[in-house]
């Protein structure tokens, strides 16, 4: 089965129920995006498909066939680029675990909503857990990125 | 026994209370600078001194004895190296040092290797500017050497080494450097103040001078423990006993061995062990296998059960830890007398990279341990107490943590120990990397130990006469190195008794309970727990005696200049109160540093409220950074407002109720305040940031809460509604 991860294609011949998130880190090496609950409650592991941000720690990789999937390692777009620059301007990141989730639901977030209101930042981001709790930091850092796409 | 020594439990005296014995403690294994960058030159060459390498592409690798886990010690200690080596900060760079106490010994920990106390910054300060003047001054001779000049018209600026028309780089001079006689550390000038470039400097974008470890992560090239997957790894999940204190009796491993890619199944000491060529596999894999647990020794009761055993304890008095005055006996007399039980539940730490090690091990050769650990020494030692082999044949390599607040530092290794004894099952066939799902992070314990304090106050003519403040609770430290047989445990009573208040009669004692649920340190440990106590009962019996509780607050604090000064600065920063809401304050001092804060709350009709702004005011001494200080200040103000708004494990016949996010709930965006960070200006030597941040904030919430209602918060989490 052929998957589209970053704009290259995958032939993914695992297990039906195996999640994406295991695909990525240990068949493809892909470390990027992150482990963290399992369940679809913390957000670590936010890809996009599609655009959409999808939890991979729930989402077998094979229901992915002919999607788009964009990883931290490809996040590209004007809105990508625009969060990981306002993330190291504004030095977000403590432990770092959770943020690469961060990034991906922010940029699906602008991508949708370029001038978001500080209610649609939380909105759009609360789904996301991050326990150093550098939640004052992301609210600011989404904003930036706004900013920085003009 | 009674603990009349009350400058034994002195905060700034933690983990300082006698020689750590470990048995082999203080085997070195000499430098292994393995991951060393190919562009800065050979492996373990180019080192001024243990804690700088400056490499042939011109980089300077600060070597970090302490672990990188989000609190930005990367950057912090490394800002001190720069400092007094004048190096330009591009050229700045870290990693963490190798297992070795006799190199990277923490002296804040009895001479052995570890990250916590908030110690990183305070035990390092003086020593990081002798490794930096140290290198600067080896830098200054080599190029006096190379150049035939007088070594004292050689300057050092900005990377740059300058002697008249001669001009080299740091990495042009690195391997001379690295050959010169390290200068007597008596001699070492260190820079004036007012001459730093980095220390105490604001982070500036535009001069890329921030946090060390932002680039990784923003870009997701910063390997974790987790990350690390060498070809042909196992992956290894543990069943362990539900309940806690029960053992295996036995198992049925038929259904877990049917899964594709299951390779073994075997017994380790805490439970089963379920090995796969992938994590999907090896959850399935224990999701089929049936252990019978021999519960005989294992914990059977609730935790209301063990708060009502707890409260049972508090009729008599414990240990006595604080005695002013006429103590307990002066808590009857005239006025009135208010008391108040405050019910503290086990909290999880729930670091984010759930908890992982990865062990490379050859049967009577070597192992390799991949850990984002707090204690590499000590886990080094329970790998090669595990798998018999020498101390120099166990090598860590310590990866960024993906969080942490005290989980990954832990005297029993337990993680290592898990790992070794699965390689060993396994005989060491391929690679080991043990997992532990959320589930297992939030049913086996380490927890910060639920607990009781009750609270007495005898309050007349307008003034506190007599405090007390008896707490039941589980000891962290019994049992460990780190608490010498016969001394108590400061870590239970850490805030309670030193409270600051000048009350002229005060009583602090404590129950120390012994029960099979395992506890830990976690961020800001004892101060967790006495700071709520304290503070919010404070304005409490402030209210009883008539008073202002923010005025008689400074009226109590006037011996104590840096409490009195964070206490200020924060009142003076948070300024007026907006329309329809209602403020706390609460002022703490913890691990050497001063911090207060003032939360500014909205409670709403229904009852519900919300946390709308924080002002903080922290007193660490000199700042080394200012953007890390006010970071670890933002997150310890989360941290804090998670638990005492929405974490509590609780247990059911001897089994933790919660699991995973969805029902053991950290804080979310929606629930975070805004905060703003002041520091006060010093000169005093720099104290840790890492944990101060978190205690105030609890009580500042409860006294915001208490002005708008009246009640007294006992019990917590506080949940939703006020």
């Amino acid at each position: 089965m052929k998957l589209t991860i970053n704009g290259k294609d995958q032939e993914y011949t695992g297990e039906e129920d195996r999640p994406l998130l295991w695909y990525l880190r240990e068949d493809l090496k892909m470390t990027g995006t992150k482990f963290g609950c399992g369940v679809a409650a913390c957000g670590a592991c936010t890809v996009l498909v599609d655009g959409q941000p999808t939890r991979a720690c729930v989402t077998p990789a094979a229901s992915l066939e002919g999607k788009k999937i964009t990883t931290i390692e490809g996040l590209s777009t004007p809105a990508g680029q625009a969060v990981q620059k306002a993330w190291s301007e504004l030095d977000v990141v403590q432990c770092g675990w959770c943020q690469s989730g961060q990034m991906m639901a922010a940029t699906a977030l602008l991508e949708q909503t370029p001038k978001p209101t500080e209610q649609q930042i939380t909105d759009g981001m609360t789904s996301n857990i991050c326990r150093c709790a550098t939640y004052h930091r992301i609210r600011g850092a989404v904003a930036r990125a706004s900013e920085i796409m003009g | 026994m009674t603990m009349a020594d009350t400058a034994t439990f002195s905060p700034s005296r933690r983990f300082v209370l006698g020689a750590v014995s470990f048995g082999a403690a203080g085997f070195a294994v000499g430098c292994d600078f393995r991951k060393a960058d190919a562009a800065a030159g050979p492996v373990g060459q180019n080192m001024l001194g243990p804690y700088v390498r400056v490499g042939s592409d011109n980089t300077v690798t600060v070597f970090l004895r302490h672990l990188e886990m989000g609190q930005g010690v990367s950057t912090g200690l490394t800002t001190i190296v720069a400092e007094e080596i004048d190096a330009d900060w591009s050229q700045m760079r870290f990693e963490h040092s190798p297992a070795d106490d006799k190199l990277y010994g923490n002296p804040a920990f009895g001479g052995m290797m570890g990250t916590g106390g908030s110690t990183a910054i305070f035990s390092s300060w003086e020593q990081l500017r002798a490794a930096g003047a140290s290198a600067r001054e080896m830098l200054r001779q080599a190029a006096a050497k190379k150049w035939g000049v007088d070594a004292a018209t050689v300057t050092v600026a900005k990377g740059q080494v300058t002697s008249g028309a001669n001009k080299a780089t740091f990495g042009e001079l690195a391997a001379e450097a690295s050959a010169i006689t390290p200068p007597d550390p008596t001699t070492l000038k260190y820079k004036e103040a007012s001459a730093y470039a980095f220390i105490g400097k604001e982070h500036d974008p535009a001069k890329s001078f921030g946090r060390l470890d932002t680039q990784g992560k923003v870009h997701a090239t910063a390997q974790y423990a987790l990350d690390y997957h060498p070809e042909g790894t196992l992956t290894a999940v543990i069943a362990r006993s539900p309940k806690f204190g029960g053992k295996v009796a036995s198992f049925d491993d038929t259904g877990a061995k049917a899964v594709a890619g299951v390779t073994d199944v075997v017994q380790v000491p805490n439970g089963v062990a379920v090995v796969a060529t992938n994590f999907w596999a090896a959850r399935k894999g224990r999701e089929a296998l049936k252990v019978t647990w021999d519960d005989s020794a294992a914990e059977t009761r609730s935790s209301d059960a063990m708060f009502e055993d707890y409260r049972k304890l508090l009729a008599k008095p414990g240990l006595e830890a604080r005695k002013e005055g006429k103590g307990a006996a002066a808590l009857q007399g005239a006025g009135q007398v208010i008391t108040a039980d405050f019910e503290f539940p086990f909290l999880v730490h729930a670091p984010m990279e759930p908890l992982n090690c990865v062990v490379e091990y050859k049967p009577g050769e070597s192992c390799v341990i991949h850990s984002g650990s707090q204690m590499p020494t000590n886990d080094q030692r329970a790998a090669f107490t595990v798998l018999g082999l020498k101390p120099e044949q166990v090598t860590v390599v310590t990866h960024v943590a993906g969080g942490s607040f005290g989980r990954r530092a832990t005297p029993d290794a337990d993680l290592v120990t898990e790992a070794a004894n699965v390689a060993k099952a396994i005989n060491g066939k391929a690679p080991v990397k043990l997992m532990w799902t959320r589930e297992d992070d939030i049913r086996s314990g380490k927890y910060r130990p639920m607990n009781i304090h009750r609270m007495t106050a005898r309050v007349n003519n307008g003034a506190i006469e007599a405090w007390g403040d008896r707490t039941a609770i589980q000891s962290i430290m019994e049992g460990t190195p780190f608490l010498p047989p016969g001394t108590p445990d400061f870590s239970s009573i850490e805030g309670s008794n030193d409270i600051a208040y000048a009350i002229p009669n005060i009583s602090v004692d404590v129950h120390l309970v012994k029960h099979p649920v395992p506890v830990l340190w976690w961020r800001s440990v004892g101060h967790t727990h006495t700071a709520y106590a304290k503070e919010h009962f404070f304005d409490v019996a402030a209210r009883k005696a008539g008073k202002d509780p923010i005025e008689l607050r400074k009226q109590l604090l006037a011996g104590d200049a840096r409490q009195l000064g964070v206490l200020n600065l924060a009142v003076e920063k948070a300024g007026a109160l907006p329309a329809g809401q209602t403020r706390g304050v609460a002022v703490h001092h913890s691990f050497s540093s001063y911090v207060a804060e003032v939360a500014d709350v909205t409670v709403n009709a229904d009852g519900t409220f919300k946390v709308e702004r924080v002002v903080c005011a922290v007193d660490c001494g000199t700042v080394i950074n200012p953007d890390v200080v006010r970071s670890q200040m933002e997150g310890g103000i989360g941290y804090g407002l998670s638990a005492i708004l929405g974490e509590a494990l609780t247990i059911k016949d001897g089994a933790p109720v919660q699991s995973n996010f969805y029902d053991y709930t950290p804080l979310r965006m929606a629930q975070m305040p805004k905060i703003e960070v002041y520091m006060v200006a010093s000169t005093e030597p720099p104290t840790g940031v890492g944990e101060p941040g978190v205690p105030p904030i609890g009580p500042a919430v409860a006294n915001a809460l208490l002005a708008s209602t009246g009640k007294t918060y006992t019990k917590l989490p506080l949940g939703t509604k006020a």
